[in-house]
């Protein structure tokens, strides 16, 4: 069973190009309007998570902790995209598909742009591009047709927010707005939050006229008294120092 | 659950108990559902001097292709390789385990690990964790020893030396095919086209097999891999 998401990830000529919406459902109900679901995970590398938003959030917290850690023990300057998937595939395999993280990595490292898809039982593929969650579909659809090799990066772009969109409009699980991040092999990276808000409602709630009885300033509530007591600060000279013998 | 590499005690049912023909093939009946399959394609053939691995690229969830251009042969070590069928998953822990072993194996003997050597290690995390597992492998390779070889290592574990293999879900379309073509004497050429021809032939009939056909040619100097694209093979629409 697919998971309510469309998340994208593509190689193009300077780099590496990652997609999401921002739906997050509980079943037909629609949770967060706005979630953020592409994920840190190290300067270099990020990652986009379908399926259960908990595990996808946590695995990802957990591993980019272990990257850095890493980095600190061996006094690497950079983590390998390969790290991180082999770091995510190794946990997902042992937990035998229960933690539901379906994910899109994406980064830059010594080596090159890489793309990997992960799925929650631990397999992973390594591909120039790739589609997953329930809008994945209509999303490969576009890469089908769209993707071709050392693409530029607004071309990439383009690509990218047009394959997420379909799942957006064409896939139930699927809405809301699109987030792009683009990786360079020359270390910069662009997290473009609400890229794309096809979907922006806030016009039109802000357009309704609602009773001035809603807006309450202050004053609305009467104060019949206040008192002030500062906090009571234990400061270095209400302490006694006594050295122990040694 | 954990994955352990120890003998598990078995309370098992026998699956043969509830077996009722449904039309689906070993590969994919125990698949959990939105597990990845390499329901697959997969053969070796050894050669006068080596061995020719092929395997068709597809991996799919329940009706999805989710990579139709995957690697399904794995090097195991310098010139031992594995075809992979089975869980996608299950498969490629299996291979980093024995990848592993074989690396240290190597280090600590100081010469190549011999495939009957690679074919055992892997048999043993095949049949011990069994009930764990969803895995068709066919091992394959060089050694100094006894030249090229071929191991299957089907889905309970056993491990069997033959003077071909073929696996997966596919395979059951070819085994006429090949048993008719395949002779013991067989030259690398002859070998490597009899593998890509029956590959096709099995990916025009099995909708779990497809995309490209990937080979590997392993022999004492080198490993030579190469992949036919999917407008190109040697049979089909």
């Amino acid at each position: 069973t697919k998971t309510g998401t469309t998340i994208v990830g593509l190689v193009y000529k300077n780099g590496v190009v990652l997609g999401a919406d921002t739906r997050a459902t509980n079943g037909t109900e629609v949770a967060d309007k706005d979630c953020e679901k592409i994920h840190f995970l190290a300067p270099n590398i990020y990652c986009c998570g379908a399926g259960t938003a908990a595990d996808t959030e946590k695995t990802t917290e957990l591993i980019s902790s272990n990257l850095e850690l890493l980095r600190m023990n061996t006094g690497m300057k950079q983590s390998r995209v390969v790290t991180a998937c082999t770091l995510l595939k190794r946990m997902l395999f042992r937990y035998q598909g229960h933690i539901g993280a379906a994910l899109v990595l994406g980064g830059c490292d010594s080596k090159g742009p890489h793309v990997y898809q992960i799925y929650p039982h631990g397999s992973t593929g390594k591909l120039p591009y790739t589609t997953m969650g329930s809008g994945s579909l209509a999303a490969m659809s576009v890469f089908e047709t769209g993707w071709t090799e050392n693409m530029e990066e607004a071309d990439a772009v383009e690509l990218a927010k047009r394959a997420i969109l379909a799942g957006v409009f064409n896939d139930l699980g699927s809405g809301s707005n699109c987030d792009t991040c683009v990786i360079r092999l020359d270390g910069t990276v662009s997290f473009d939050r609400g890229a794309v808000k096809p979907n922006d409602v806030g016009p039109f709630r802000d357009a309704i006229q609602r009773s001035d009885r809603l807006n309450m300033t202050k004053g609305t509530t009467a104060t019949l008294n206040s008192s002030f007591v500062k906090h009571n600060r234990v400061t270095l000279a209400d302490v006694t120092v006594t050295e122990m013998e040694a | 659950m954990a994955f352990s590499l120890t003998q598990s005690a078995r309370q098992t049912h026998d699956p043969m108990d509830s077996y009722v023909y449904d039309g689906k093939s070993a590969e994919t009946r125990n698949l959990k559902p939105g597990e990845l399959s390499t329901g697959t394609t997969i053969m070796a053939i050894p050669f006068d001097g080596g061995v020719v691995l092929g395997a068709d690229s597809r991996v799919s969830t329940g009706t999805y292709v989710a990579n139709r251009t995957s690697d399904k042969i794995s090097q195991l070590h310098d010139r031992i390789w594995a075809c992979r069928s089975g869980s996608a998953a299950d498969t490629q822990a299996l291979t980093d385990y024995v990848r592993h072993y074989l690396g240290q194996l190597a280090i600590e003997t100081g010469r190549l690990p011999t495939v009957k050597t690679a074919a055992y290690l892997m048999r043993k995390l095949c049949y011990e964790n069994k009930d764990n597992l969803m895995a068709g492998v066919i091992v394959g390779g060089w050694d100094p020893v006894e030249g090229g070889s071929v191991y299957n290592i089907p889905l309970g574990g056993t491990c069997i030396k033959m003077p071909f293999a073929i696996g997966g879900s596919g395979s059951t379309y070819i085994y006429g095919l090949v048993d008719s073509e395949f002779t013991a004497d067989m030259g690398k050429n002859e070998a490597v086209t009899l593998v890509k021809k029956a590959i096709s032939h099995a990916m025009a009939r099995d909708g779990s097999s497809g995309g490209i056909i990937r080979t590997v040619i392993v022999s004492e100097g080198s490993n030579e891999r190469e992949y036919i694209p999917g407008n190109n093979l040697p049979y089909g629409p």
